[in-house]
């Protein structure tokens, strides 16, 4: 009975198990562009409504009793955006901000579908077959990947249309360099979240465990705002947090904000993270997966 | 003669230490055998299962798959098994035939064999049309079909089913067991299968092992499992109650055994039911007990099962509040 050409390779169904993911999700466009919503909402009202270039302007800035030439508030309000944001484009910090906010949102939903598939039994018939079981997960992990990857894409797109601009040193080397730090932290989030559902049963647990690490960590870092103001307190834990790094570099390639943390130590850190927490993830699974 | 395939000796599962889900269990299922389980909700059936299709790690005890230990090489069990579990797997998301295909990757079985292979399967379940559209719009008995397909796309030597025909109705569990029958015939499979529905077990399986609290109580063909009841059984309703009755029935020749069920009704076991029943009523209506209710049956699963779990099956199901506990520790102690 023994058949001639049957894969049993340590690789084997894990584009199958990636890509039932993706075809859920490419045939249900609806579910996609609902995702994409959020942070085009977030790009538009934070970055377009808080028109921070507008307010320190001449136009609206007026010092009573000093009657201070145009231009001298004019450069004054460029340079403190600049030594503020470490660009005077606060709508291009944020949308680039927003790269590693579509990654993180879209990592976090990926810890979902293993909790489904559990309640649905689908798990369990996946493990009565050969399939190697971490493929179970890191076909999960990838399926996710590709999903975030290609959803920061599409917002990169829609940010350039409202008006981000590139710095003047941007290529495609530094979008290649951007896209790898995204993928990088995509890769440690979705690990991270399927991690902690690997256990779990009930939607509703993974839910909450999303609500509560899902804004928390979005503005425990410098998405919206630089570290360097915030207080001392909560500097530690932005310094940890991988989305800091992930919008260092970004921030870095595309439009030129000097980082706080090297480019080079943010992709070394973003490694680390992703290696660390794929491979924790992907152990504790062969060890947690069925009893 | 025997040629064992599946070969299971002391095989224990307890969850959390104390629920002793399957308690030292050994059977033996021969190859090209339809082998029934029956047994109450959580008598550890399903557990037992589990453990046979490399689900859930035993506790204690061997269980061998056509010679290979599950505990120890696992992963050549799943290439030689088949399982179609009580649940509903296929992804509902996607059509039949991308289900059935994304089974075959699991088994890294190379396209053009699984291509059409699967569609062999479908047209053998009847799913061809079917299989473009998505799962979410199949019926329960289309639903139990494509899970049938799925479970066959390695060509298992064993197949497991378990609760293959739960919640249907009567004509599609009749199809489905037609189904069965045929992979049986075609690729002398084996068939490890549990169910609830006691005629079922009767006709279809060519063995039954009853279990009950995790133990195997009884193995045999249903007809010595039958036959091993022991003649017909009788079942009458009086008005009330006395501590002379049972007195009186145990003096009627023939009567080999009475049981006092707790719905009032009384049971019992007789040599030659026709010639006895008339003898019962004579005798209560002596003691001015009126007869409300006599039925005489020949024995059936039921009784079978009545006899070696000292339960009825239905009732089982509905009432007991045990069960629903122990279910749903053994569910949070599984996930």
């Amino acid at each position: 009975m023994e058949e001639e050409g049957i894969n049993s390779g340590p690789l084997h169904g894990l584009w199958a198990v990636t890509n039932r993911e993706l075809k859920k999700w490419y045939k249900e466009p609806f579910i996609f562009i609902i995702s994409l919503v959020q942070p085009i909402i977030w790009i538009g009202l934070f970055g377009k409504a808080m028109n921070l270039g507008e307010i320190f302007s001449a136009g609206s800035l007026n010092i009573p009793g000093l009657d201070l030439p145009k231009q001298i508030i004019d450069s004054l309000s460029q340079e403190v955006l600049k030594s503020t944001f470490g660009t005077t484009n606060y709508f291009s910090f944020l949308a680039v901000g927003m790269l590693s906010f579509i990654v993180l949102f879209s990592a976090m939903s990926s810890g979902m579908t293993i909790v489904w598939d559990r309640r649905l039994g689908f798990l369990n018939k996946m493990l009565t077959t050969p399939l190697p079981r971490g493929n179970v997960i890191m076909g999960k992990v990838l399926s996710s990947v590709i999903k975030a990857l290609v959803q920061a894409v599409i917002v990169l797109l829609i940010a350039v249309l409202l008006g981000l601009t590139f710095s003047a040193q941007f290529s495609v080397f530094s979008l290649a360099i951007t896209f790898f730090a995204l993928f990088l932290l995509a890769m440690g989030l979705s690990s991270l979240f399927i991690m902690l559902a690997i256990k779990s049963t009930r939607w509703e647990t993974q839910m909450a465990i999303m609500n509560l690490l899902n804004l928390p960590l979005l503005f425990a870092s410098n998405a919206f705002y630089p570290v360097k103001f915030m207080p001392y307190w909560l500097k530690p834990v932005v310094m940890v947090n991988p989305l800091t790094y992930a919008n260092n570099v970004a921030r870095a390639m595309l439009i030129g904000v000097t980082p706080t943390a090297s480019v080079a130590f943010s992709v070394l850190y973003l490694v680390s993270f992703a290696a660390i927490f794929s491979f924790v993830g992907i152990f504790l699974s062969w060890k947690y997966i069925s009893s | 003669m025997t040629d064992p395939i599946i070969k299971v000796v002391g095989l224990t599962k307890i969850f959390n230490h104390t629920v002793h889900a399957v308690d030292h269990i050994s059977f033996e299922v021969n190859r090209g055998e339809i082998f029934g389980l029956l047994g109450p909700n959580g008598a550890g059936k399903s557990t037992t299962i589990g453990m046979l299709n490399t689900l859930l790690k035993p506790t204690e005890g061997t269980a061998l798959i056509d010679g290979i230990d599950v505990t120890k090489n696992p992963s050549s069990v799943r290439k030689i098994i088949g399982v179609v579990p009580q649940e509903y797997t296929a992804d509902e998301d996607l059509t039949g035939w991308e289900n059935i295909m994304l089974i075959a990757d699991f088994y890294g079985i190379p396209r053009d064999i699984s291509r059409q292979r699967a569609s062999e399967l479908l047209e053998m379940v009847g799913l061809t049309e079917a299989s473009k559209r998505n799962v979410e719009t199949y019926s329960g008995g289309m639903r139990r079909r494509l899970e049938l397909a799925m479970g066959l796309i390695n060509k298992p030597r064993v197949l497991f089913l378990d609760e293959p025909t739960l919640g249907l109705d009567v004509q599609t569990r009749t199809a489905i067991w037609e189904h069965i029958r045929k992979l049986k015939s075609e690729y002398n499979m084996t068939i490890l299968v549990t169910t609830h529905y006691l005629e079922e077990a009767d006709e279809f399986c060519d063995r039954i092992a009853i279990i009950d609290k995790g133990k195997i109580i009884k193995a045999d063909t249903p007809e010595n499992l039958k036959r091993g009841v022991g003649g017909d059984i009788i079942t009458i309703q009086i008005t009330k109650d006395g501590k002379d009755v049972d007195l009186a029935l145990k003096g009627i020749q023939g009567v080999t055994e009475i049981k006092n069920n707790s719905d009032g009704f009384i049971t019992l076991k007789v040599v030659d039911g026709g010639a006895v029943a008339p003898e019962i009523i004579r005798a209560l209506t002596q003691m001015n007990l009126n007869v409300t209710r006599l039925t005489l049956t020949r024995p059936t699963m039921d009784e079978v099962y009545m006899t070696y779990t000292g339960r009825n099956l239905r009732e089982e199901q509905t009432t007991s509040e045990e069960t629903f506990t122990m279910r749903r520790t053994m569910r949070k102690a599984r996930s």
